[in-house]
């Protein structure tokens, strides 16, 4: 087995009152695509908040190839090499899809010739290559996700964290990007992916994390998870697993 | 802006203005307009490629000021130095105005309300330190000499404020080239988003202030070596704030010639207000707020951007499109 990439210990945050995150200790395996998810509210942006820098423990302790790295801010992860997509896409509005991606290039190519060719490159890899003139506040929602995967991408990110790159594309949109998320793996960036498109979850990963009420109440392999009583109870309801039983 | 050769075109231009005008009244309305641009194109920095609108610049300005005076008249230094360590000084107080401000994580319009406190705090430490000569100012000695850095002829007044205005237009234009800028950008447009791209914030914006005092401080010592002359009301008053903030939006903030185009438009409105309706005191800022009125309203993008703005606008009116004109 692969070392762990990625390992939680018992980390748990609150906001105020709100226990967001519970004690949850999990670990991502080197060069594997992982899955976390849980119904609305869970606390799966919050774990990755938590992984990515923008938010601090309020307990436990994050490791990431193979050092501490709890609390450290943000920029910092990112050059060490953890990417993450935003839920809610963060465009740079006012610039080119080609000055977008061009943010995340500089990180590793200092100078300009070296980021744009960079930036090209990624651009071709997620699909964006025609587009890479246009700005970035004309694109599709599907263009929006492409481009929110390729500025992550471009700063050549080892653990790439993707919040729902799926949500809100049609199937055939869904269709066409799930080879380039399994092209990414492939070439040896390990995924953890928050999905609902459970189609993608089954296809895609390797191993699954189900986050219910900020706390891990199962992981294992996908059809395992997606068969296990604890898991639709989580989704559905108290009951329904035995509701879902009984019906023929 | 890819190339290099309009910037080339228009410090050329600016360059024979002297050779063709003569009248000491239009060379001292360009040296003046100039002046205003070069704060400008400080403020542009930070606030045009950071977004982090500052409404206190006369900090700068003030005490760039300040420093190239003092030193000259308290403590004896030649003008040529006084002024470098002028321009040095404004980056010195970029440096602790951003560290506060920018590490405490003031953002928008906390960080413009703390800008314009700094400048007004002073302002009245200014008006009654013995050092800065207190309420009646600060005179620097008559010495019309190439080595104490003062002119007869105001041409070469005007060519000393032009190679700033140049020195401020080729930093703008390599910034606009850079990992630097590039990271300044994304800041403006969204700093979080930068962030996750690896992009240290707090040290852009720190690094933006530094470039953006030490410019608009060279104004300031500019002004002292035309003016020979400098007190509180001068150095840190609202004035130059005001007008180091609203000629690049005005001329397009965020855009290499948006101060310069800024400043040259307000001043000569200004003077053309001045000679139809006589002398008429506080003017020149009713002409200030009916171009910002008229900028804000029609030309989002500044003058210098008004061809991008009404291109979109032709576009997404043909188009039908929705997506709204973002900023300037
Ligand atoms: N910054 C915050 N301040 C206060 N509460 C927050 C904050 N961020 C998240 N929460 C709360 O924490 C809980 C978990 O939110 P989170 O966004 O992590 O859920 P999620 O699993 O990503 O849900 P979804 O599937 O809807 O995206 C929610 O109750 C949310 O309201
Ligand atoms: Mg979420």
């Amino acid at each position: 087995m692969a070392k762990p990439l990625l390992d939680l210990r018992g980390v748990a945050r609150r906001f105020g009152g709100l226990i967001a995150v519970s004690g949850v200790s999990m670990s991502v395996r080197e060069g594997s695509i992982t899955a976390l998810i849980g119904p609305n509210g869970a606390g799966k942006t919050t774990m990755f908040s938590l992984i990515s820098g923008f938010l601090k423990p309020s307990e436990g302790q994050i490791y990431y190839d193979g050092r501490e790295v709890t609390g450290e801010p943000a920029y910092k992860l990112a050059r060490r090499g953890i990417g993450r997509t935003f839920q809610i896409v963060q465009p740079f509005a006012g610039l080119t899809v080609r000055e977008n991606i061009c943010v995340g290039s500089y990180l590793r190519c200092r100078q300009r010739a070296a980021a744009n060719a960079a930036a090209e490159k990624v651009a071709r890899e997620v699909g964006l290559e025609t587009l890479l003139d246009a700005p970035a506040d004309t694109l599709t929602v599907a263009g929006r996700k492409r481009l929110e995967l390729a500025k992550a991408l471009a700063t050549e990110p080892k653990l790439l964290l993707l919040d729902e790159v799926l949500a809100g594309l049609n199937p055939s949109e869904i269709r066409d990007i799930i080879p380039v998320i399994r092209g990414l793996r492939d070439r040896g960036i390990t995924i953890l992916m928050i999905e609902h498109v459970m189609q993608a979850v089954m296809s895609l990963a390797e191993h699954v994390f189900v986050l219910a009420e900020g706390r891990l109440i199962a992981e294992g392999a996908p059809a395992e998870v997606a068969g296990s009583p604890i898991v639709i109870e989580a989704y559905l309801g108290h009951g329904a697993a035995k509701r879902l039983a009984r019906t023929p | 802006m890819k190339s290099f050769t309009p910037i080339a075109i228009v410090i050329a231009g600016l360059a024979a203005v002297p050779l063709l005008v003569h009248s000491n009244v239009v060379l001292n309305f360009f040296v003046v307009a100039l002046m205003i641009a070069l704060a400008g194109q400080g403020w542009n920095i930070l606030g045009g490629y950071g977004g982090q609108y500052s409404f206190g610049h006369a900090i700068f300005f003030g005490s760039g000021a300040y420093v190239t005076a003092i030193l000259q008249v308290k403590y004896g230094v030649n003008a040529w130095p006084a002024f470098g360590c002028g321009i040095i000084a404004g980056a010195v107080a970029g440096t602790a105005v951003g560290w506060l401000a920018f590490r405490a994580g003031l953002r928008g319009s906390y960080f413009a309300l703390v800008t314009l406190a700094f400048a007004e705090v002073l302002r009245i430490v200014a008006s009654v330190a013995p050092i800065t000569g207190a309420g009646v100012g600060t005179l620097v000695k008559l010495d019309l000499s190439f080595a104490s850095l003062q002119f007869e002829s105001r041409a070469a007044f005007y060519w000393l404020i032009l190679a700033l205005v140049s020195v401020a237009l080729i930093v703008t234009w390599a910034i606009e080239r850079s990992r630097f800028g590039a990271w300044l950008t994304a800041v403006r447009e969204n700093e979080e988003a930068a962030r996750a791209l690896g992009v240290d914030a707090v040290a852009v914006k720190i690094g933006a202030m530094v470039i953006s005092g030490a410019i608009t401080a060279a104004a300031g010592c500019f002004y002292v070596q035309y003016f020979l002359f400098v007190d509180s009301h001068i150095a840190y008053g609202a004035w130059i704030s005001i007008e180091a903030l609203l000629t690049p939006i005005i001329g397009g903030a965020g855009t290499i010639f948006g101060p310069l185009i800024g400043a040259l438009v307000v001043k000569a409105l200004g003077e053309a207000a001045l000679v139809v309706t006589g002398e008429a005191p506080g003017l020149d800022l009713v002409v200030f707020g009916v171009v910002l009125i008229v900028v804000v309203g029609f030309a989002p993008r500044g003058i210098g951007g008004l061809r991008t703005t009404l291109l979109t606008k032709i576009k997404r009116g043909l188009g039908g499109g929705t997506a709204e004109v973002r900023r300037g």
